[in-house]
């Protein structure tokens, strides 16, 4: 039994998010019932508004479902509390998003060095230094944010992720603000990566492309999984 | 290592957040708004604790001691141990009226004996003969010794060295005295002085029991012990005994003293108000911007109980170090207040207490938690789903609700602050029903110019439609500006006629001889021999003594009252005068001044504080007697006296023909420039007189003026500062939002001048309505202010009503220009992705 589930990364059963919306209600996710094996690559795909993105919150347990539960790593995410569900994505989980969402207060290495200093880590420079120069920003430690280019920012946001060493990335749209080119070096950067480690990876997208590369692609259609 | 490497030390997490966010200029404003709150609150703590203290004891020499007891029997030993058993120093005085002779002539003369260390504050100054250059002297008459003022002098005719008769002794005239520091407290029945020492008393033989003798214990020490003696002698004290203070024996000074402390406050807490604003627009404008790092931080997996203690503790941090340099501040400036003091201070000044700082720590923490807190604690409710969905924010609270805390910390530091309720109160109540109105006009006046902006050129339509768009934001906006304007008016132009106003409650031509006891067939030569000597226009006032006895018909004495002051005022003759029409500065309360039917059947004017304190009301019927005769008048009116104007005030004022069964004596005063034989000359004209100089007295009450004004302007500056933060906070607060609308106006392909022109009239509305609002509430806080709190004549000022609106919108153009060339100038791709 223990083995079976530690099998499995994520496990997600008869997942459904409701909202209500001007007259009725609007279903945006429909029973999605999802499997995802550890060391797996898997890529959500789908048109805007067909849920991707809230069925990624739902897996990283930033946003509740209306019904049905998900298993982190064999653990019942929605029987957590709030705070139980972020100590969970502080041992498991590294994101990447579309927006790249680092802050601007803080230079390249002080962003990739701030989760490690949440979890009170020792070495946080060091550690954050070198998951820079396997990015290849070595020169651009000192940078602020808004003095990097839009593939720079989205490497700080890698190396953040993989400074933690997480076992399960999650990644939305990570180069839905990039042009082409920028956008195929970092998703070659994120697969090395991702190899290296050995990590989980479940990215969202709506290129076919990326999508391709995963080893399983999963389509949602109108908040319901069709292949 | 690389530098930035080196650069990353092991500082505790909240103090290295602390360090990023001010290296990213995230938390200037609100660091100087808390270091300007508290370097206006310890400033003026330290003058209240340092300076004023200082001007306290210097008022003291008025009294010669820090606590004087007044008795008409000896002292019982217990109030002199204590004396010295709480370390206090004490001197004894004792003072009666006899003749002094000196061969034929003889003279009644003010006896005052005194013993050795008189007077501990203040100094007494001597001359070696008549006429002759006076010096300070901390000596008293030797044993066997006398010195007589110039007056007594004169009237006996004799020169130091000369032998002075007094009861059964001879005692040697030694010096001429030519100031006692004590000598103000009593206006009338100075005879000319005699002072001696007290161990030659017994040799006289004039003190005798049942002599009319006044013994006074002068007691003088650090502060907090003479006021815990004053506070242990005043229920123990017997009848007929009293404590002096300087409250009761010159109330111009002490009303002095009292509005300078009201200016301070006053000023201390408009920079406190304007920190406040400062203080919640710039954390509101922090937590905005720390959303998505917020919920980035949630999404790692950071506990939310640890992320808002890091923010508690960076805030917390930054509110010590702000505090702590506030207070230096603080400190500097009172020194620098100090320095100009010692001037008029001539005793160095008493070390500032550590009690200011903790004053400053508490304000600045307290500011902190009010209005710092409630916005971070909205960070603490930002879903971490908010990386994934960015129109997710934290859920909104009601600006009431958010700043309750707040609200009810100002309120308590401003009364503390004010240290009486009535002006505490004024001033918090002035700003919370200016902040709501301000509120409500300001979203009236959004939507009236969203309706006036459906016409016209885009721009203009696009610019205006913001306004009702965003009006949350530009409402709030319109509210600090309009308050920092405010501020910056009333300091302008209010503070000038304030000061003003006080200023010339002292007339620097005010007069400086008091002469009584002048006998009506002296009137007329008096105004000659005055004109001769070039004294101008001297004002002369008719005098009675007489005694109250009865009040609608109904005996009074000293039995009928249980206060104090009531028992001692009932049992003394007063002076009563009459005239025709209303003193100047005196103002009827209620009642009506006399009308010719009073002429006819006679009436009388009451001062209102004798009014409360003798029970006596308007419509009653009072009776006077005294030299024989007696009147039996109704009370027609309640007059306020005004005790800044320096001009002898009557308790009871007659109508001309009630008093004329009386023997009166009149009053004279007027200025007399600088001519040191003048008094000599008018005593040996007209022997009879005593002329009293208050010349000492109001160059002392000018010159604390003068530097009191000077210190409440440098507080005022504080409030300037802060008023002027505030502005730039509240341009500030919407900044962001316009750079991302202006980029994403030019990325739908809109020129340079169509986004500059729309923001142009969204400004321009802002900036009008804010200065318009700022006029109107200046004034209205200037008139509340002046009529009631300081009671000052309040006039209108139109400047106020250009200024205000010009002020608004030069702020607004400044800010166009600086922030919305920045948003021009920033390039739309960086914006928007800045934004996203």
């Amino acid at each position: 039994m223990t083995k079976a589930i530690d099998k499995f990364m994520i496990k997600a059963a008869g997942l459904s998010k409701v909202v209500p919306s001007g007259a009725g209600q609007l279903v945006i996710l429909h029973e999605i019932d999802l499997a995802v094996m550890a060391g797996e690559a898997v890529a959500i795909v789908g048109a805007s508004g067909s849920g991707k993105s809230t069925l990624l919150g739902l897996l990283a347990g930033l946003d509740t479902p209306s019904v049905g539960s998900v298993h982190l790593n064999g653990a019942d995410l929605f029987a957590l509390d709030e705070d139980g569900r972020a100590a969970l994505r502080a041992r498991l989980l590294g994101f990447v998003f579309q927006s790249f969402q680092l802050l601007p207060a803080l230079n390249a290495l002080e962003n990739v060095m701030l989760p490690l200093e949440l979890a009170g880590t020792a070495g946080a420079a060091q550690l954050a230094e070198s998951m820079l120069e396997r990015v290849g920003l070595a020169e651009r430690l000192g940078h602020y944010p808004k003095h990097l280019s839009g593939g720079e920012q989205q490497r700080v946001a890698l190396a953040r992720a993989f400074v933690m060493q997480p076992k399960l990335l999650l990644a939305d749209e990570p180069t839905g603000n990039l042009d082409a080119a920028t956008g195929a070096g970092v998703i070659d950067l994120m697969f090395a990566l991702n190899a290296e480690a050995g990590t989980t990876l479940v990215l969202v997208t709506h290129d076919d492309a990326i999508a391709r590369r995963c080893q399983r692609q999963i389509r949602l259609v109108g908040g319901r999984i069709v292949a | 290592m690389k530098p930035v490497l080196q650069r990353q030390n092991n500082l505790p997490l909240p103090l290295k957040m602390l360090q990023r966010d001010w290296r990213a200029g995230e938390l200037r404003v609100l660091a100087l708004a808390l270091v300007i709150a508290v370097a206006s609150v310890t400033s003026v703590g330290f003058f209240a604790d340092r300076v004023w203290q200082a001007l306290t004891r210097e008022a003291n020499q008025m009294l010669g001691a820090d606590v004087l007891l007044l008795s008409d029997h000896p002292f019982a030993p217990e109030l002199r141990d204590e004396a010295a058993k709480r370390g206090l120093a004490q001197v004894d005085g004792v003072s009666f009226v006899s003749m002094a002779r000196a061969g034929d002539a003889s003279q009644l003369s003010g006896v005052k004996a005194v013993s050795a260390g008189y007077p501990l504050r203040g100094k007494l100054r001597i001359a070696p003969r008549l006429n002759a250059e006076d010096a300070e002297t901390d000596r008293v008459p030797p044993p066997g010794t006398v010195w007589l003022d110039e007056r007594l002098s004169a009237a006996l005719g004799v020169q130091p060295g000369d032998k002075i008769e007094l009861g059964n002794t001879q005692l040697i005239f030694g010096a001429v005295l030519t100031l006692e520091p004590d000598r103000g407290l009593s206006f009338f029945n100075i005879a000319p002085r005699l002072l001696m020492r007290v161990e030659d008393l017994p040799a006289t033989g004039l003190i005798q029991t049942g002599s009319r003798a006044r013994y006074q214990l002068y007691v003088a020490g650090t502060r907090a012990a003479a006021e815990a003696y004053d506070r242990w002698a005043k229920p123990r004290l017997g009848a007929g005994q009293r404590i002096e203070s300087l409250g009761n024996a010159r109330p111009e000074v002490r009303s002095g003293l009292d509005r300078a402390q009201q200016f301070l406050g006053l000023s201390a807490m408009l920079a406190v108000i304007l920190a406040a604003v400062a203080i919640a627009l710039s954390t509101r404008r922090y937590t905005q911007r720390h959303l998505d790092g917020y919920a980035v931080m949630r999404c790692f997996g950071a506990l939310q109980g640890r992320l808002f203690a890091l923010f508690a503790w960076e805030f917390v941090l930054l509110g010590v170090a702000a505090c702590a340099v506030g207070c230096i501040l603080g400190y500097a400036g009172q020194a620098a207040i100090a320095l100009w003091l010692t001037e008029l201070v001539a005793s160095s000044l008493p070390q500032p207490g550590f009690y200011p700082v903790l004053q400053g720590f508490a304000a600045g923490l307290l500011l902190l938690l009010g209005f710092a807190l409630p916005p971070l604690l909205q960070l603490k409710n930002v879903p971490a789903i908010r990386v994934i969905r960015r129109e997710v924010g934290a859920p909104r609270q009601s600006a009431l609700a958010a700043y309750a805390l707040g609200l009810a910390a100002l309120a308590a530091l401003l009364l503390w602050q004010a240290g009486e309720f009535k002006l505490g109160a004024t001033v918090f109540g002035g700003f919370a029903a200016a902040f709501l109105l301000f509120w409500l006009v300001s979203l009236g006046a959004l939507r009236l110019f969203a309706l006036l902006g459906r016409t016209g050129s885009v721009s203009w339509r696009y610019g205006l439609a913001n306004l009702r768009r965003r009006s949350r934001g530009n409402a709030v906006q319109i509210v600090a500006l309009a308050l920092g304007l405010t501020v910056l008016l009333l300091l302008t132009f209010i503070r000038g006629d304030l000061l003003e106003a006080w200023r010339t409650k002292l007339p620097q031509d005010a007069p400086n001889r008091f002469v009584v006891n002048i006998q009506p067939d002296q009137v007329a030569p008096l105004v000659q021999f005055l004109a001769q000597n070039g004294v101008v226009a001297p004002t002369s006032y008719p005098m009675v003594r007489a005694r109250l006895t009865a009040i609608n018909g109904r005996a009074v004495g000293a039995d009928d009252y249980t206060d104090e002051r009531a028992r001692r005022q009932i049992d003394r003759e007063f002076n009563l005068s009459f005239m025709q029409t209303i003193p100047p500065g005196n103002q009827v309360t209620a009642g009506r001044w006399f009308t010719p039917e009073d002429y006819a059947q006679g009436a009388v004017s009451v001062e209102v504080w004798i009014a409360e304190r003798l029970g006596i009301e308007l419509g009653d019927r009072l009776s006077f007697s005294g030299g024989g005769a007696s009147i039996d008048v109704p009370v027609t009116s309640v007059r306020k006296l005004d005790w800044d104007s320096m001009r002898p005030n009557f308790f009871f004022v007659t109508t001309p023909k009630a008093l004329t069964a009386f023997p009166a004596s009149y009053m004279s005063t007027f200025r007399v420039l600088d001519d040191p034989l003048f008094t000599t000359r008018l005593t040996q004209a007209f022997p009879n007189l005593t002329v009293i100089d208050v010349s000492a007295l109001m160059r002392q009450v000018n010159a604390m003026l003068d530097q009191v004004i000077r210190a409440v302007e440098f507080v005022f500056l504080f409030a300037l500062v802060a008023g002027v933060l505030v502005l730039y906070a509240a341009l500030l607060s919407t900044q962001d939002e316009r750079r991302q609308e202006a980029a994403l106006m030019r990325a739908l392909g809109a020129r340079r001048a169509q986004v500059a022109a729309a923001q142009r009239a969204e400004f321009f509305a802002l900036g009008l309505v804010a200065g318009v609002l700022a006029s109107a509430g200046a004034t209205a806080i200037g008139y509340v202010l002046a009529e009631r709190v300081f009671q000052f004549p309040w006039q209108f000022n139109i400047a106020i009503w250009i200024a205000g609106p010009l002020a608004g919108l030069a702020c607004v153009a400044l800010n166009a220009w600086l922030g919305g060339r920045a948003a021009l100038n920033h390039p739309p791709m960086l914006a928007l992705r800045e934004g996203t």
